[in-house]
């Protein structure tokens, strides 16, 4: 199955910024389909991004995060060909990994 | 006497000249002249607006506000609409059940194309969307239709705007009275004033570009249609020109026509064909 | 019999008092909106609202006006009913208005 995460990571002098966008529809549990029932809430708890074995951006998420969620951040530490290992678990417990490579 | 004689010449003159300008035809406001048409409207805008660069009036409240254009700028490194886009791709190339595809219904086999929609077709004595158009395409080969305000006709029209990005609106009004018919519908449709906020299309997008509708930039009406289908933060996802059109009459309490009705693809008509020359830069992202 | 001016005037005047109530009684006296007036209001609202229609500009509001009219009417409350339905009709005439005059008005804000 086609991954949900698409991943960016570029080292820009000593810090590797990080872009990510996660297909995911971050449903809050207030909405209410065409039919006027609630859309039960799917939305995604923590999100990880681990590099040379340390988490170096974590989030904690929940309904106020919109769908297809964007995320942009910068950490030191890293080189071009380091793998980069991005992952989240939703309040369903579903899950989704991907690992990248800083350019 | 000679001086006398001169006056009342002069004065009888006048009067035959006056009389003569009188009986000329009034210059008909209903012959349209779409080429006269064009010009002014861009002409208005690039007045209204002397530092943008022609080209930028496709990037709609972009090109209209600083803070915007920032924003967008850093978006559109990582934009929203690619999973709408990689979908449309798939769908596109994906055969019917008939074993045809998309491929066989349009010219150079769909790809780069989409700026020189919509067109008029003098066989149907009628304009054609592209939106019509990949339905048609769709209906001729035993599939059902899409609707014109969901995600998948969003999808198919936002792959192929992107097959086009860059290419110039070439809209063509071809000699024909009832093309010419449509043209002026959707130009009266357009500045039209609807809807119990008595709003015209003009009333936002020529009278108020750049200016705040609650917390929304204004996009000008140059270039309006270039960066359809656009992914809308409102919607979370990809909305066709239907969509667009539909909301924005109810957003002034006018009930919607039904989507591509004569009335929209005409003024679709209308609109692309006055921004002829600037690029395609669809799929586009918007607040 | 010998009566005096007066006399007859009053006599007119109790005989025309008299028949004014005789036809005033003739129509039952309506202290509250019936069934029957928000049916007309309702119908003459509809009415415009078609009109509008036909010409391609009806407004939202009116529709939300119309159904909460029939609401109303549906719960009793007829006085409500028929107020709300004769504001529906007003803003679909509004909308007839609007239609009709933009047919010349529009070119006033084209571009040329």
């Amino acid at each position: 199955m086609a991954s949900t995460i698409r991943v960016r990571a570029i080292l820009s002098g000593e810090a590797t910024e990080v872009q990510v966008l996660i297909q995911h529809p971050m449903d809050s549990g207030f909405v209410r389909d065409a039919k006027g029932e609630i859309i039960p809430p799917h939305f995604i708890r923590e999100l990880t991004f681990e590099h040379d074995g340390k988490n170096v951006f974590v989030a904690d998420w929940g309904t106020a995060i919109a769908k297809d969620p964007y995320v942009k951040f910068s950490f030191k530490g890293g080189n071009k060909g380091d793998d980069l290992k991005i992952s989240w678990v939703d309040n369903k417990g579903e899950t989704d990994t991907t690992t990248a490579k800083i350019q | 006497m000679k001086a006398r004689l001169a006056i009342h010449l002069a004065s009888a003159a006048l009067a035959l000249a006056a009389v003569a300008f009188a009986a000329m035809p009034a210059i008909a406001a209903d012959t349209p002249d779409p080429v006269a048409d064009a010009k002014a409207f861009r002409n208005y805008f690039v007045t209204k607006f002397p530092d943008v660069k022609l080209e930028d009036f496709v990037n709609g409240p972009y090109s209209m506000n600083e803070d915007m254009r920032r924003q967008w700028e850093e978006k559109e490194q990582f934009p929203p609409y690619e999973f709408s886009l990689e979908m449309g791709k798939e769908m596109f190339a994906r055969p019917f059940k008939n074993g045809r595809s998309y491929a066989d219904c349009f010219p150079n086999q769909g790809i780069g194309i989409r700026q020189n929609y919509p067109y008029f077709d003098p066989g149907k004595g009628k304009v054609v969307t592209l939106e019509l158009a990949l339905n048609q395409c769709r209906e001729a080969n035993g599939e059902p239709s899409f609707s014109y305000v969901a995600d998948e006709m969003a999808a198919l029209t936002a792959y192929m705007a992107f097959t086009s990005r860059g290419k110039p609106f070439d809209i063509k009004i071809p000699d024909d009275p009832r093309a010419l018919e449509a043209y002026q519908n959707g130009k009266r449709y357009f500045y039209t004033r609807r809807g119990q906020l008595n709003f015209s299309c003009a009333t936002c997008h020529v009278q108020n570009p750049g200016e705040r509708m609650r917390a929304e930039i204004l996009a000008p009406a140059l270039g309006i249609l270039n960066a359809m289908p656009i992914y809308r933060s409102e919607w979370g996802g990809m909305g066709t020109i239907s969509r667009r059109l539909t909301t924005c009459n109810s957003q002034i309490r006018g009930v919607p026509l039904e989507p591509q009705a004569d009335e929209y693809r005409d003024l679709e008509y209308y609109l692309s064909y006055v921004s002829n020359g600037l690029p395609i830069s669809g799929p586009g992202a918007r607040p | 019999m010998n009566m005096t001016g007066s006399s007859i005037t009053l006599r007119l005047s109790v005989l025309s008092l008299f028949f004014v109530l005789a036809i005033a009684g003739a129509r039952p006296v309506q202290a509250a909106g019936s069934e029957t007036d928000f049916r007309a209001a309702y119908a003459a609202a509809e009415a415009a609202n078609t009109e509008a229609g036909r010409l391609r500009n009806q407004w939202t509001v009116t529709a939300e006006a119309l159904a909460a009219a029939k609401k109303a009417a549906d719960k009793g409350d007829f006085d409500h009913a028929i107020a709300v339905a004769k504001e529906a009709e007003a803003l679909a005439k509004a909308s007839i208005f609007q239609a009709t005059s933009e047919q010349e008005a529009w070119k006033n804000l084209e571009i040329r």
